[in-house]
């Protein structure tokens, strides 16, 4: 891929840090954290890799994505507002009585979503499920669903890690959100699953590694999978929590963020700069 | 309407006649797949998977998984009737059951084999003395317990014809016929098997409907007349026909094969409750204990759930009612 097309796609997902903000706002407070750690691989997805249509979201033939950590929802709504599923004027209504953007999202209430979830350890058996279906009707969809590291102490992931090698699910594509942060602390120190690459191989994934804030390397490793014919793909995107707002990286305290008026304005600036050094 | 069979006719295992049931299913409708947690062996799966190797998905010893890759597969446009033993298709899956499936509308049919005591000899860990309660808050869910095979055909056939939730009870014991195969159903409509005046019975399954219509006998030699009804559905349940049955026969006795803390007997008393109907009413089924292990016929005398107990709970509810009378 061209430099000036990674370029573009690092401005979408400055445009689309600046969606989050504009949802925190609405709302008062929100997942910060989680939702920028990912937000450069949903729009590398969205922008890049997946074959779908913001006019006609459910055609037939599309790739899916789940969104497993839905805690991590402000980043699928912010890159689906960017890319035109719907009007960005919904963004405001996050959080709020009724909104079609609940804090976890919601595959009724808006168009893109493709899984209920929020409860974690779910989307990844729902991705298997899916997978499976979608290889009998031969059409070419693949599906792509993001855990978080944290997440992984849930053994359902397990679970589904053993049915997608074991069913040889090549069209599934897993993130592995590793931001290395949970609420209660330093992942490593909670509940560790080091080293998550070799445990999904004994499972017989194929797995990669790569740095999940670095767009050329989310698009290059997209741009191979699957990894090995008969495998389901596995990419460890180590990636850093809070990534776009300098105070929140890497600071536990900022997965639930509730803003100061001050604090909004700095987050704002730096976005703002950021964009404005991207026009050259 | 349903059509009664006359006289005494062993029937075959409701998870046999579920399976026979799914395999014409899915000869007519290629969307049809069956999901299984390892136990597809226990209700005859492998003759489904014969027919339909494609359409068998087998996921090993994983519930939870089993209702999540369910949702999955439902949201590509399959319908999965995926199955677990009850205990675990109720108490392992509550989560999954309640988001991956019903929250997110998804199209699963949930299959839980050995309710309640009928898994006897497995002892107390295999018990699903609460799987209806568990089940019951979810929005929109149908839990149906079929009383016999051709009750479970209906069940299975208007599970798959109709886009939604479904929890289906399937006794693995062999019961006794009690529906005409050219019997009509309707999905929340309850079942009068036997007329009465003097107080209702009201059951859900095979094995303790069994029950009351030995107890309405019991009752018959005292001079009692006892209605019984089969609920069929417990959600959606039956509200005209239990509100009909409390002001006719002025006593009411529930009975199944489940705890008596959330399941029908809760149900049929918040029906009660909530249209101002309330009449004297016991309820008989499993008591606030554990399951055990033995044979269910062992079993029924020690958690007092005979034809017995139910005859006895009914002059109970009847002496009540009379004094109130007074």
């Amino acid at each position: 891929m061209k430099t000036d097309d990674i370029r573009e796609l690092e401005r979408i997902a400055a445009r689309c840090r600046q969606n989050v903000l504009r949802m925190v706002r609405a709302n008062g407070s929100g997942h910060l954290g989680p939702a920028y750690s990912c937000i450069d691989i949903v729009t590398a997805l969205y922008f890049h890799a997946m074959n779908i249509d913001p006019q006609n979201p459910k055609k037939e033939d599309r790739d899916i994505f789940i969104l497993s950590a839905g805690h991590k929802g402000m980043a699928q709504y912010a890159v689906l507002a960017e890319a035109g599923f719907f009007d960005k004027s919904l963004l405001d209504t996050f959080g709020h009585f009724k909104s079609p953007l609940p804090g976890h999202p919601d595959m009724h209430k808006l168009p893109g979503i493709e899984a209920s979830t929020g409860s974690l350890g779910h989307g990844m058996n729902i991705a298997c499920g899916v997978a499976l279906g979608k290889r009998q009707d031969g059409l070419g969809s693949r599906v792509f669903v993001i855990v978080g590291d944290g997440e992984l102490a849930e053994g359902s992931n397990w679970e589904a890690a053993a049915i997608a090698a074991h069913y040889r699910l090549d069209n599934l594509v897993l993130f592995l959100d590793h931001n290395g942060l949970q609420i209660s602390g330093k992942t490593k120190d909670v509940m560790s699953f080091e080293p998550i690459a070799k445990h999904f191989e004994g499972f017989g994934w194929a797995a990669r590694e790569i740095d999940g804030n670095n767009m050329a390397e989310i698009v290059a490793a997209i741009d191979s999978v699957p990894f090995e014919k008969g495998k389901p793909s596995l990419i460890v995107a180590n990636t850093i929590k809070g990534k776009g707002f300098s105070r929140a990286e890497n600071q536990v305290g900022y997965h639930y963020w509730n803003p100061s008026a001050e604090e909004m304005a700095l987050a704002e600036k730096e976005l703002e700069d950021l964009l404005m050094g991207m026009r050259t | 309407m349903v059509k009664l069979v006359k006289g005494t006719i062993e029937d075959i295992e409701l998870t046999r006649a579920y399976n026979q049931q799914l395999i014409a299913l899915a000869e007519e409708d290629p969307r049809i797949v069956d999901v299984e947690a390892d136990v597809g062996n226990c209700i005859f799966g492998p003759e489904f998977q014969k027919v339909f190797p494609d359409r068998y998905v087998n996921l090993g010893v994983c519930e939870q998984s089993l209702s999540s890759v369910s949702a999955g597969l439902s949201a590509v446009g399959l319908i999965p009737f995926c199955h677990a033993f009850a205990a675990f298709a109720s108490r392992r899956m509550c989560d999954q059951n309640y988001i991956s499936v019903a929250y997110a509308k998804n199209n699963v049919k949930i299959i839980a084999s050995a309710p309640g005591i009928s898994s006897g000899e497995n002892g107390g860990t295999h018990h699903a003395c609460e799987d209806i309660a568990l089940v019951r808050p979810i929005p929109n869910i149908v839990i149906m317990d079929p009383a016999d095979s051709t009750a479970m055909r209906w069940a299975v056939r208007k599970a798959a014809e109709t886009f939604g939730v479904f929890y289906i009870r399937a006794e693995r014991l062999n019961g006794y016929r009690v529906y005409e195969e050219d019997s009509e159903f309707e999905l929340g409509k309850a079942n009068v098997i036997r007329n009465g005046n003097d107080v209702t019975l009201i059951a859900e399954g095979s094995l303790i409907l069994n029950n009351c219509l030995k107890a309405a006998e019991i009752l018959g030699k005292k001079g009692i007349s006892a209605r019984v009804v089969d609920i069929f559905t417990i959600k959606p349940i039956d509200v005209d026909t239990i509100i009909r049955c409390a002001r006719e026969t002025g006593a009411i006795v529930t009975a199944e094969n489940h705890s008596i803390t959330g399941g029908l007997g809760s149900a049929v008393a918040e029906v009660l409750c909530d249209n101002c109907c309330v009449v004297p009413m016991k309820r008989i089924g499993i008591p606030n204990r554990f399951g055990e292990v033995g044979q269910p016929a062992e079993l029924m005398e020690i958690m007092h759930m005979t034809d017995k107990d139910i005859a006895e709970a009914a002059l109970t509810a009847i002496a009540e009612k009379r004094r109130n009378e007074k």
